[in-house]
């Protein structure tokens, strides 16, 4: 109830941020919701199956290029189809690192992942006539619900309708995220994070479900990848860089990988403290780093963890 | 016979664990293997249980060749197992690893946006396995904090709730006090005949435990089957006196 209450309050607070906010922190507010949907995604594999992925970032560059693609060459600007297409290509994608990569488990998985990140972040950068190479590729401003909105002002479109529109899919997101973890299959997930040998004399197939639990975290990633392209225009090989992946694992221990929203709380932090550190020394990395230090040694369990670990502890259960 | 193991052998590099075991399991038998450390008995198991191929010999369950085809396709087709170290799952609650093994036998583990807590088949057979094994107080506690005993008591119960025809269970006794050993092995005897088990298979060091409960009791020293009789046949086996069981806990 008390959640229920929280995540409605922090919901109205996103939706009127346009209203009250400076345009320059509403603008701020949409990698917030395109790196929400995608931690939501990454959780599914981190927090809820055990799995670190440090090439996740190779399927928010599927995303993001899928949309640029579409939208210069394929011209395609509605931003409906160019989720559905990025969430199809990420998992056309997915299916194939997936079934090598769940095979194996801890530093070999997560340096498996990495591996095929690098490939995917190689092409980008070096199939020039392709990709763009370093100098990326152009994504044109979608349509939105059928809408152009080409002769409105850019900033207007997205602090306006690409705001709203961003923040829905984010619900949207995080309510089939919900349903998942709160699903036999998450039940199933949670047993294989826990102790995958006894998983496995349940009758519960590690492999299989570690599977499933891949592919759908890389349709999250391709989805949020989209997002990601409009408010720049311009989608580059970074956003395949083996960086990028860390970033995204930092923002989900900062949020706290335990809890549902911790990771989003994680994004949200993580873009607003990078903004300002940004703002005010240039070596923003050297902060960043002590910073994840301190979390892993003082609050394994991120910001939500904290919160959480306020609340006195129950004497006995019910 | 349900189970039935013809002629299995293991080796390990040169090491033989197993040299030609064979044996069966009736339906409604309670069958202990006994033997002493590095006998064979945990390799027989996991062989039986499909976690490990034998190098050599045969293990059919219902008629169908199981040998090595691994826990999750033998869970499904009715065989459970729990182990010697207590396999928990320490962040689910009590109720929640009953709940997985429910969700595991009804196949629904692949239902992404069903309800688990509207699940009714699944809720109540959890709480009916919890009450079994009179887990059911502690059925929102997280399995990391259960008392030891409980801890066992949880990881036989899981194997329970998958309802299965037939159970082996690698001392399920084991790493718990004494008053609690009687305590645990009647509420897994009076369960099994709850939920209509065909047979037990324990693997026990506590000739105590063994004797009170078996139908059936197989010696194994280095990697043979040295006997395979009633309870009242092994005590009488003075080879099985001299190898496994010893003269002092024999008079005792």
């Amino acid at each position: 109830m008390k959640r229920g209450l929280v995540v409605t309050v922090a919901t109205a607070a996103v939706a009127a941020a346009p209203f009250v906010a400076s345009t320059y922190h509403v603008l701020l507010m949409l990698p917030f919701m395109a790196y929400g949907v995608i931690l939501l995604g990454l959780n599914l594999l981190f927090g809820y199956t055990g799995l670190v992925s440090f090439g996740h970032a190779l399927f928010v560059a599927i995303g993001a290029y899928t949309g640029a693609f579409l939208t210069t060459h394929g011209k395609v600007r509605s931003l409906e189809v160019i989720l559905v297409a990025a969430a199809s290509f990420g998992t056309l994608v997915a299916v194939p690192v997936a079934a090598l990569c769940v095979r194996y488990v801890k530093i070999y998985f997560g340096m498996l992942t990495l591996a095929f990140g690098m490939v995917f972040y190689t092409f980008v950068l070096k199939f020039y006539r392709l990709t763009g190479g370093d100098e990326g590729t152009p994504f044109l401003r979608p349509s939105l619900l059928g809408q152009s909105l080409d002769a409105m002002p850019k900033v207007d479109y997205l602090a306006g309708p690409y705001y709203y529109y961003s923040l829905a899919v984010l619900g949207l997101a995080a309510l089939c995220m919900w349903r998942i973890v709160h699903s036999p299959f998450g039940l199933c997930l949670k047993t294989i994070r826990d102790n995958p040998a006894k998983a496995e004399t349940l009758g519960i197939g590690v492999t299989r479900y570690r599977f499933y639990a891949f592919v759908i975290s890389a349709i999250y990633a391709a989805v949020g990848g989209a997002l990601l392209g409009p408010p720049t225009g311009n989608v580059d090989p970074t956003l395949a860089y083996w960086t990028h992946s860390g970033n995204l694992v930092f923002m989900t221990l900062l949020g706290g990988f335990a809890s549902f929203f911790g990771p989003v709380v994680g994004a949200f932090v993580f873009i607003y403290l990078q903004n300002w550190v940004m703002s005010i020394v240039p070596y923003w990395r050297l902060i960043f780093g002590a910073m994840l230090a301190v979390i892993v040694i003082f609050a394994p369990e991120g910001l939500m963890g904290l919160v959480t670990r306020r609340r006195p502890a129950p004497t006995s259960w019910p | 016979m349900i189970l039935q193991a013809n002629g299995l052998r293991k080796f390990y590099g040169e090491f033989c664990a197993l040299d030609g075991v064979s044996l069966g399991v009736d339906a409604g038998e309670f069958v202990s293997i006994i033997g002493p450390n590095g006998a064979g008995k945990s390799t027989l198991i996991n062989i039986l249980t499909g976690i490990t191929r034998p190098s050599a010999g045969t293990v059919r369950y219902k008629d169908r060749e199981v040998g090595g085809i691994g826990p999750v396709r033998l869970a499904r087709l009715g065989m459970a197992r729990s182990f010697q170290l207590v396999q928990i799952f320490p962040d689910l609650t009590v109720l929640e690893t009953l709940q997985a093994a429910v969700v595991a036998r009804l196949g629904r583990g692949t239902r992404l946006f069903a309800s688990l807590a509207g699940d009714h088949e699944v809720q109540e057979g959890a709480l009916e396995v919890a009450e079994l094994f009179g887990l059911g107080d502690q059925r929102h506690m997280p399995a990391r904090h259960l008392p030891q005993g409980d801890k066992k008591l949880l990881d036989v119960a899981s194997a329970f709730a998958l309802k299965p025809e037939i159970i082996l269970l690698d001392e399920p006794t084991s790493g718990v006090s004494t008053a609690d050993k009687t305590a645990i092995m009647e509420t897994l005897v009076a369960a099994s005949k709850r939920i209509g088990l065909r047979a037990i298979i324990q693997v026990e060091h506590d000739m105590d435990i063994v004797f009170a409960y078996s139908d059936r009791i197989i010696a194994l020293h280095q990697g043979k089957v040295l006997a395979d009789a009633a309870p009242a046949a092994i005590l009488s086996d003075q080879r099985v006196i001299d190898a496994v069981i010893g003269r002092r806990a024999r008079a005792s």
